[in-house]
C-alpha cells in the first residue's frame, strides 16, 4: 500500500557526509577507567542522587531517582564503587558543570536484578512509571522524558503514531545503523508506544538516503507480523524534525501552541523506542547509547556508548587527525561545539564531530539583512525569519511574539542561506530567552505585589482590631456604669450592646444602651460551625473565616511564589546550591512563623474574648 | 583553547550579498549588449563613470559613517545602483549629470538612510526622479534616431567637448508618441503614428524594444536562478498591460497596445531590476504582487498622463513608500496556524 506523502515548505538539501560512518557495524565501546554519569540528563527535573560515596554500585542500579513528574531517573552503566558524587564539566554549551556521580569500574560488568515487565498485563500508569524509573528519554537529541509523551489528550484519540527514523542531520548515522542492525527490537517496542496511546496507525518515517535502513525496517514489521508502514520519505532537511515528519507522513501541522496528541499524532525517534523495548522486555534502563562518530577521524563509526564515559576516551576510539580545531555534539545544523572533551558522554549524544578549520569554514564577517528573504523560503514554520531579525534586534520583543517567534524550532536553515551571513538563529534564540526572563522577572514582581498588599491588609485589620477591641473595653465599662446607674435595665442588654459594639468598629458610635439582639445575625453568618458550649460561638466563626482567608492569601502566594521560577538554576556549582538551600530554608521558616503569628492572634484573641465571657456569666449569675 | 562559534556550522557554500549583485550585474549585460549594439557604444562611458562615481560615493560615506571600506565597498551593491543609473539615464547625458545623479543616490538616498539594507527609496530611482525635476531638458534629450555615432563622438558629446543642439533632438518613443498625439490634437491615431515614425521599431521605439528584450532574457535568468521570485515583476507587468490593454481596447486610435508599453521606456527594466529590489520593495510573496501590480498601473498612468516621459520611477518610488504597510497585511501563515483567523 502507498501512503500519501505530504510535504513542509522551505528546508534545505546540505551535503549529507553520511557514508563513512556505516561502513562498518556498531562496535561495543570499551569500558572506560571512570564514569562520569550526570544526574541530569533530560529536560525537566534534575534526578536526586540514592547513592553514597563509597558504595558499591552494579550496572543499571538505579543512581538518580525522578525527581518529578517531568524527570527521567539515572542508572549506574557498569558495576563498580561510587567514587564521587561532584561537580563535573557537562556536555553543554554554556561549559558549566552539573552534578555527576563518579563511578571507578569494577570490571566485572555485573547486573543489577533485572525485572522484564510485560506492558499489556500491566495498567497504563505503571508501564510509564516504569519507563520513567528507566530513564527512557527522547535520544533524537531533545531528551525529552518519554513517559510524559505518552498521555493522551482529553477527546482526541490517536490516529497515527510516528516512528521517527529520519535522520536528517548531516554526518549523523545513529539511527540508521541501529535500524539497520536492530530493527526487530525496534518493531517490538513500537507496540509499547501504540498500546499506551490506542494509535489506529503506526507510520515509520525514514529519509530515503537510508535505503538499507527501510529495507531492515520493513523486513523486521513483516517478521514482527505487525501492520506498521515503513515509508521513505525525500530527503530535506529538517524533516526528522518531529513537527516536519508529522506534516510529511500526516499532513497535519502542529504549531507551537498545542501538543501533538490535541492534533491525534504522536512522534517518537527509533531509539527511544528501541531504549524502552530493553526497559521492558529486558529490565534493562537506560545506561548506553549508540552515538556516532563522524568528521575529521581516522576512523569514523558508530558506537554503543556507556552514558558516563568521557569524550577523551571515547573520541581516542575515532582517531582524530591532526588538524582537528573543535569537536561539535550534535549535528552541524543544530548541534554545539564542546566546550572540552572531559564531558562525558549522556543520553543527548548522539553524534561527535570532529571538525576542522576545512571542514566548517569560519563563517564570514555578518553584513546587513537585504531584506531578500531566502530566510523565509526556507523556513520549515513559514516564519519571516529577517522580521524576527530586525525586531530582535531591536529588542521589539512583543512584535517577535506576534511574528511567532516561538514557532521557531533553530533548525538553522534560515542562517544557513543567508547571503548575509547573518547567525539569525542566535538573535532568536536571544529573544527567546530575554522574553522568558522577563516573564520571570514578572511573575516575581507580581508575587511581590502580592506579598505586600498581603502585608498591608494585615496590618490595617489588625489596627482596625485593636480599634475594635478598645471600643469594646470602652462600651464595656460604658454599659457597666450605665448598667449601675439605671438599676431598670437588664443587665444583660447592656451586655448584647457591648458585644454589638465589638463586632463592628464603627458601633462605637451607636448610642449604647439601644437594644439589639446582637448574637442572632452573626450565628446566621456561619450556622454549620460547631459551637463550643462555654466560647462564644459566632466570634469564633467568624475568626475561623477571617483565618482561613488569611491561609488562602498565602497560600496564593505560596503558591505564585512557587510558580517563578530562579533564573539559570539548571547549572549550578555545589556552593551556588548550597546556599539557594539556605535561602529557601530561611525562607520556609518565616512563612511558618508567619502562619504560627497568625494562629497565635488567634488563640490570643479567643483568650481575650475568654475573660469577658467568665465575667458576663457572673454578671448573669449575679 | 576550544572554539564557541555558533550553529550552524555549516553554511551554504557560494553565497554571499556579493555573489547575489554579480548575478544582477551579469542578467543586465545581454540589455548593455543590445544597448551598445543598438544605441551606441557611449553607454559604456556612462557605466564606467556611474560604477567610479558610486565606489567614490560609497567610499567617502563609509568613511564617514566609519564601516569597514573593504567589506562593503566590495559587496557590489553600489555597482548595481550606478549601472542602473546610467541605464536609465539619457545615453548621451553629460557626464556631471551621470555624477550628480549616482551621487544622490548613493550619499543621499542609501548612506544617509542608514547604507545597505536601510533605504526606504529604491536610489537609482531617487537618482532618476530627482535629476528628471531638476533638469528636464537634459533629462529629455534623446540622440535623434539615424544618427549613428562613433564611440569618439559620443565620448565627446558626453565629456561636453561637442556641441549638444545638433544631435540631441530626439525624444524617447514614449515621449514622441505622446507628443505627437498632444500636437495632432486628434487628427492623427496611434497605428498610423507607430507605423509612419522613424523613432519606431516593430513593436515599441526602435532599437530600444531589443534593448528592452535584453532586459527580460536577463530577468528570466534571474528568476531561472531563484535570485529573484515572479511574484513582483508579474505582478508588474500585469498591471501595466492590464491597463493598456483596457485603454487600448476602449479606443486603439489614442492609446497604444500593451506590448509597445511594455518595451518602451523602463518598464521591464524597471520589472527586473527595480520593483525586485529587496531593500526598498515588499517581502512577502503577496506583498511583492500587490507592490508589483500598483507599481504597474501608476506606471502607465504617470507615463501616459502625467507630464514626465516615464512613469516607472515615480511609480516606484510611491509604492516604496507604501511597502511597510502591505507587508504588515501581506504576512503568510505560518505551519500549523493556518486555520486562524
Amino acid at each position: 500500500m502507498l501512503q500519501r506523502l505530504f510535504s513542509f515548505k522551505g528546508g534545505v538539501k546540505p551535503q549529507t557526509h553520511k557514508t563513512p560512518s556505516v561502513q562498518e557495524p556498531i562496535a561495543i565501546a570499551p569500558l572506560p577507567s571512570r564514569l562520569y554519569v550526570p544526574l541530569h540528563q533530560s529536560i525537566g527535573g534534575a534526578a536526586n542522587p540514592l547513592v553514597e560515596v563509597g558504595e558499591r554500585v552494579r550496572k543499571g542500579q538505579v543512581i538518580g531517582g525522578a525527581d518529578a513528574w517531568l524527570s527521567a531517573a539515572a542508572h549506574a552503566s557498569t558495576s563498580g564503587t561510587v567514587l564521587a558524587i561532584e561537580e563535573h564539566l557537562a556536555a553543554h554549551p554554556s561549559g558549566l558543570p552539573t552534578l555527576s556521580v563518579v563511578i571507578e569500574p569494577d570490571g566485572r560488568d555485573e547486573w543489577v536484578e533485572r525485572t522484564p515487565l510485560d506492558h499489556r498485563s500491566l495498567p497504563p500508569e505503571q508501564v510509564r512509571e516504569a519507563l520513567r524509573d528507566a530513564g527512557v528519554v527522547g535520544l533524537g537529541g531533545a531528551v525529552f522524558p518519554s513517559h510524559a509523551k505518552l498521555t493522551t489528550a482529553a477527546g482526541v484519540a490517536v490516529e497515527e503514531l510516528v516512528i521517527n527514523g529520519a535522520e536528517c542531520e548531516p554526518y549523523m548515522s545513529c539511527d540508521d545503523v541501529l535500524m539497520r542492525e536492530r530493527a526487530e527490537e525496534i518493531v517490538r517496542g513500537i507496540a509499547i508506544f501504540r498500546d499506551l496511546l490506542a494509535a489506529r496507525q503506526v507510520l515509520i518515517g525514514i529519509e530515503d538516503n537510508k535505503p538499507e535502513a527501510v529495507a531492515a525496517m520493513q523486513q523486521a514489521v513483516e517478521q514482527v507480523g505487525e501492520d506498521y508502514q515503513v515509508v521513505a520519505v525525500p530527503t530535506r532537511y529538517p524533516a526528522g524534525g518531529a513537527k516536519q515528519l508529522i506534516r510529511v507522513l500526516t499532513g497535519k501541522e502542529v504549531p507551537a501552541s498545542k501538543r501533538s496528541t490535541e492534533l491525534g499524532v504522536q512522534c517518537f525517534n527509533v531509539a527511544t523506542v528501541y531504549s524502552a523495548y530493553r526497559a521492558l522486555a529486558f529490565g534493562e534502563p537506560v545506561i548506553s547509547r549508540i552515538v556516532t562518530l563522524a568528521g575529521n577521524l581516522e576512523r569514523p563509526r558508530n558506537w554503543e556508548v556507556r552514558l558516563g564515559t568521557p569524550l577523551r576516551d571515547l573520541l581516542a576510539l575515532g582517531r582524530p587527525k591532526a588538524d582537528t580545531d573543535r569537536y561539535l555534539m550534535g549535528g552541524p545544523m543544530m548541534g554545539f561545539a564542546l566546550p572540552s572533551l572531559d564531558a562525558p558522554v549522556v543520553k543527548a549524544s548522539n553524534c561527535i564531530i570532529a571538525a576542522s578549520p576545512t571542514m566548517f569554514a569560519p563563517s564570514p564577517p555578518e553584513m546587513p539583512c537585504i531584506r531578500c528573504g531566502a530566510c523565509a523560503e526556507v523556513c520549515p514554520h513559514e516564519l519571516q525569519p529577517f522580521e524576527l531579525y530586525w525586531f530582535s534586534r531591536a529588542r521589539n520583543f512583543g512584535k517577535t511574539q506576534e511574528y511567532h517567534l516561538f514557532d521557531c524550532i533553530e533548525c538553522g536553515c534560515c542562517s544557513y542561506v543567508c547571503p548575509s551571513h547573518i547567525p539569525l538563529v542566535q538573535y532568536f534564540r536571544f529573544a527567546k530567552s530575554e522574553i522568558w526572563s522577563r516573564e520571570r522577572e514578572k511573575n516575581g514582581a507580581d508575587a511581590a505585589k502580592a506579598r505586600f498588599e498581603l502585608r498591608n491588609a494585615r496590618e490595617e485589620r489588625e489596627q482596625a482590631e485593636k480599634a475594635a477591641r478598645l471600643a469594646k473595653g470602652a462600651a464595656a465599662r460604658a454599659a457597666e456604669k450605665q448598667a449601675r446607674a439605671v438599676v431598670a435595665v437588664e443587665p444583660a442588654t447592656a451586655d448584647s450592646a457591648a458585644d454589638s459594639a465589638a463586632d463592628s468598629a464603627v458601633s462605637v458610635a451607636s448610642p449604647p444602651l439601644k437594644p439589639v439582639d446582637a448574637p442572632a445575625p452573626v450565628a446566621a453568618i456561619a450556622p454549620a460551625s460547631p459551637a463550643p458550649p462555654e466560647a462564644p460561638a459566632p466570634e469564633l466563626d467568624a475568626e475561623a473565616i477571617k483565618k482561613a482567608t488569611i491561609v488562602a492569601a498565602m497560600e496564593r502566594a505560596r503558591a505564585q511564589r512557587a510558580a517563578v521560577q530562579p533564573r539559570n538554576t539548571d547549572q549550578l556549582t555545589v556552593e551556588q546550591k548550597r546556599q539557594l538551600a539556605a535561602v529557601d530554608a530561611r525562607r520556609a521558616a518565616l512563612q511558618a512563623e508567619e502562619l504560627e503569628e497568625a494562629a497565635e492572634r488567634g488563640a490570643a484573641r479567643a483568650s481575650v474574648e475568654t475573660p469577658k465571657q467568665v465575667e458576663k456569666q457572673g454578671r448573669t449569675a449575679e | 583553547m576550544m572554539d564557541f562559534s555558533t550553529p550552524p556550522y555549516l553554511l551554504q557554500e557560494r553565497i554571499s550579498v556579493r555573489r547575489v549583485m554579480v548575478q544582477v550585474l551579469l542578467a543586465l549585460l545581454p540589455g548593455v549588449a543590445a544597448y551598445v549594439w543598438l544605441i551606441g557604444p557611449g553607454i559604456v562611458v556612462q557605466l564606467v563613470i556611474a560604477t567610479l562615481t558610486a565606489l567614490a560615493g560609497e567610499a567617502l560615506m563609509l568613511g564617514l559613517r566609519r564601516k569597514p571600506l573593504a567589506l562593503f565597498l566590495s559587496d557590489g551593491s553600489a555597482i548595481v545602483t550606478a549601472w542602473l543609473i546610467a541605464l536609465s539615464f539619457p545615453p548621451l547625458a553629460p557626464w556631471w549629470l551621470i555624477v550628480v545623479g549616482t551621487l544622490l543616490a548613493i550619499v543621499v538616498a542609501k548612506h544617509l538612510y542608514g547604507g545597505l539594507g536601510q533605504n526606504p527609496f529604491n536610489p537609482a530611482m531617487v537618482a532618476f526622479a530627482a535629476c528628471i525635476v531638476s533638469f528636464p531638458a537634459l533629462m529629455s534629450q534623446w540622440p535623434a534616431l539615424g544618427l549613428k555615432l562613433g564611440f569618439l563622438e559620443q565620448l565627446q558629446i558626453i565629456a561636453g567637448l561637442a556641441p549638444r543642439i545638433d544631435v540631441m533632438s530626439g525624444a524617447t518613443p514614449l515621449d514622441a508618441l505622446k507628443t505627437a498625439l498632444k500636437l495632432s490634437d486628434g487628427s492623427i491615431d496611434v497605428p498610423t503614428l507607430l507605423a509612419t515614425q522613424e523613432v519606431f521599431g516593430n513593436f515599441a521605439g526602435r532599437g530600444w524594444e531589443w534593448v528592452a528584450g535584453g532586459y527580460l532574457l536577463g530577468g528570466l535568468y534571474l528568476w531561472q536562478r531563484k535570485l529573484i521570485s515572479w511574484h513582483a515583476p508579474f505582478g508588474f507587468i500585469l498591471g501595466l498591460s492590464l491597463l493598456a490593454a483596457a485603454l487600448w481596447a476602449w479606443n486603439p486610435q489614442q492609446f497604444a497596445n500593451p506590448l509597445f508599453h511594455l518595451f518602451s521606456g523602463g518598464a521591464l527594466l524597471g520589472a527586473f531590476f527595480i520593483v525586485t529590489d529587496p531593500v526598498s520593495g515588499c517581502t512577502t510573496p503577496k506583498g511583492k504582487l500587490i507592490f508589483g501590480l500598483l507599481a504597474g498601473l501608476l506606471a502607465y498612468i504617470i507615463r501616459v498622463f502625467g507630464g514626465f516621459p516615464d512613469g516607472v520611477a515615480f511609480a516606484v518610488l510611491l509604492m516604496n513608500l507604501c511597502v511597510p504597510l502591505i507587508d504588515m497585511y501581506s504576512q503568510p501563515p505560518v505551519f500549523g496556524l493556518k486555520d486562524e483567523p
